[in-house]
């Protein structure tokens, strides 16, 4: 089985962001970049799946600007194989590449690559859209796993289990399908120095968005992008009776 | 402009976030028509006709369609679609899972998780984990979006006389099939739509004491929640999980017990009317946001308080 990661460069998730004062986006300038957690989690399951015998090889995917490939080379340090750079320098954040022009990018390699599934993060950490796999999984006609916070893989047959609203359900896909991964999916592992010099040496392929026949331009526009209304923190009471009094009195929530 | 709601429902009835969804379309104005796409659903589409501003109830009953598989429904909606100018569903995992499937068939650009609407082609939605807002202006001629349920009143549920007229051209997919379903079961209001959520952290320490959580929240008549961190150590169910990538809530009173305020956390219940934390550690970042906030050790005072109130 192949397997195939897309992964997305985002903004560290220990980094607060701070949003650019002419409200045109979010300022990026030294600020930490990693790959997006959800997806880390995609490339530690199809890693996984290498390892138990079940998968033959891994090819990470990313589109964005040439230092991604540092991304791509995270990936291949936890195991991936083979990676991909689909070179753009649009903002792939925000305003820019949308969940809509990825999909149509992803279905293009998946088209070259047939690989038998596809393991991604359900959102990127950024945008926070939470519609690419199910995306690609449309426009290609394939089954889809989304939120997945296990997966077992018999022969063609994947037994997802999925992070719904009311608790878990569980659906019986025939690859090849998309999965998308959810946070209790698995703990990545720390690549170790050895596999980050042996990443080094893997195989990286750098396209052009040109070689997909995608169009990048936007649908939609961003007009602003604001703070969100601040909360200012309020008082500390000294013990019970007097939280259940202000709740009572002040605040008129009890 | 006519809009397409897309209802979230078990058969029998409609989920909340369903009226949500309904009053986010009354923003955008227009004729409100709902999909309700199930099986023996006779009773969901009454309540979705019962609802006040809906005009046509568009109901879907077929054998394939009791779990509401993405893979089934999607092939509906962008059938639908086309004669309508906004398809809008519930940002929940239901309408997470479902809408982007029609929207890339329809080569529409989604917008997701809506918390205003600007004007019919322009709405705000968080970004970063909410510690952004943008606002968002489509070129698509059909606009489908999901809406944060938290930031919209529910439309009332009864004064609605909508016609139900039935739609016959679903088939199944094929492509997934429904194994098994693993809900959680509770008497206390759903988490979303509770008007008090208290919630526990890491500090609570064990499945065993997050009885302490629970009987402050049934004092109250109230939902519990949890913390990511709580969740990850086994405490409680992956559905009590309030943050960025678990559910947002916007109750009058958020109580959070135990809980440090990983920014993750504080994008899922800051615009909650009025929070308290109970914390031992008077530099948690969740002192920041609280409007009352109590220094001590969650064990001696959650009981204090579930035994004064």
């Amino acid at each position: 089985m192949k397997i195939l990661v897309p992964i997305k460069r985002v903004v560290d998730y220990n980094v607060k962001v701070r949003v650019k004062s002419d409200g045109s986006g979010i300022d990026l300038a030294n600020v930490k970049m990693s790959v997006n957690p959800f997806d880390e989690i995609a490339v530690e399951e199809a890693v996984r799946l290498k390892e138990a015998g079940k998968a033959s090889e891994i090819v990470v995917v990313t589109i964005g600007p040439e230092k991604a490939q540092e991304q791509i080379r995270t990936a291949m340090a936890i195991g991936a194989d083979r990676g991909i750079l689909v070179k753009t320098d649009t903002p792939i954040d925000l305003g820019g590449v949308e969940p809509l022009a990825v999909a149509k990018t992803l279905k293009a390699i998946v088209e070259q690559e047939s690989p038998d599934l596809v393991i991604m993060g359900k959102q990127s950490i950024d945008d926070d859209s939470n519609q690419t796999g199910q995306m690609l999984s449309a426009l290609l006609g394939w089954a889809q796993g989304t939120f997945t916070s296990k997966l077992e893989v018999d022969g063609d047959t994947l037994k997802v289990t999925r992070e719904i609203d009311g608790g878990l359900e569980t659906v019986s896909l025939k690859a090849p399908a998309i999965v998308t991964t959810d946070l209790r999916l698995n703990v990545p592992r720390f690549a170790k120095l050895p596999d980050i010099m042996k990443a080094k040496k893997k195989e990286l392929e750098i396209k052009e968005p040109s070689d997909y026949g995608v169009d990048f331009t936007p649908r939609l526009s961003i007009v602003e992008v604001s703070d969100p209304p601040v909360r200012s923190g309020g008082i500390k009471v000294p013990d019970v009776d007097t939280l259940i009094d202000k709740l009572k009195n002040e605040a008129k929530v009890i | 402009m006519s809009i397409l709601v897309i209802a979230e429902h078990d058969n029998s009835s409609l989920k909340a976030a369903t009226l949500n969804t309904v009053t986010a379309a009354a923003k955008i104005g227009g004729d409100i028509h709902i999909l309700v796409a199930g099986t023996s659903c006779d009773a969901a589409a009454s309540a979705a006709a019962a609802v006040n501003g809906v005009s046509k109830v568009i109901k879907a009953d077929a054998a394939h369609l009791e779990h509401q598989l993405a893979e089934d429904v999607a092939p509906i909606i962008i059938d639908l679609a086309k004669g309508y100018s906004h398809v809008l569903a519930p940002a929940t995992t239901f309408g997470k899972n479902v809408l982007p499937r029609a929207a890339a068939v329809l080569d529409t650009q989604q917008i997701s998780d809506i918390i205003s609407v600007e004007s019919a082609d322009t709405f705000k939605r968080p970004v970063y984990a909410g510690n952004a807002i943008a606002t968002v202006k489509s070129s698509d001629d059909i606009k489908l979006i999901t809406v944060r349920g938290t930031t919209f009143d529910a439309a009332d549920a009864t004064g609605g006389s909508a016609s139900i007229e039935d739609y016959t051209g679903a088939s199944a997919s094929g492509l997934s099939t429904f194994v098994s379903a693993e809900l959680s079961k509770s008497e206390r209001p759903e988490l979303t739509a509770a008007k008090v959520v208290v919630s526990g952290g890491r500090g609570v320490g064990s499945a065993e004491n997050f009885a302490i959580i629970e009987k402050l929240a049934d004092k109250l008549g109230g939902a519990v929640g949890a913390s990511r961190a709580a969740v990850d150590a086994g405490y409680v169910p992956n559905d009590y999980q309030v943050g960025q990538t678990g559910k947002v809530v916007a109750p009058d009173l958020y109580i959070a017990v135990g809980i440090s305020g990983a920014i993750q956390h504080l994008a899922g219940m800051k615009d909650s009317k009025v929070i308290v934390a109970i914390n031992k550690d008077e530099d948690a970042p969740i002192f920041n946001i609280a409007d009352y906030g109590l220094v001590a050790d969650l064990f001696d005072v959650v009981p204090e308080l579930e035994g004064k109130l």
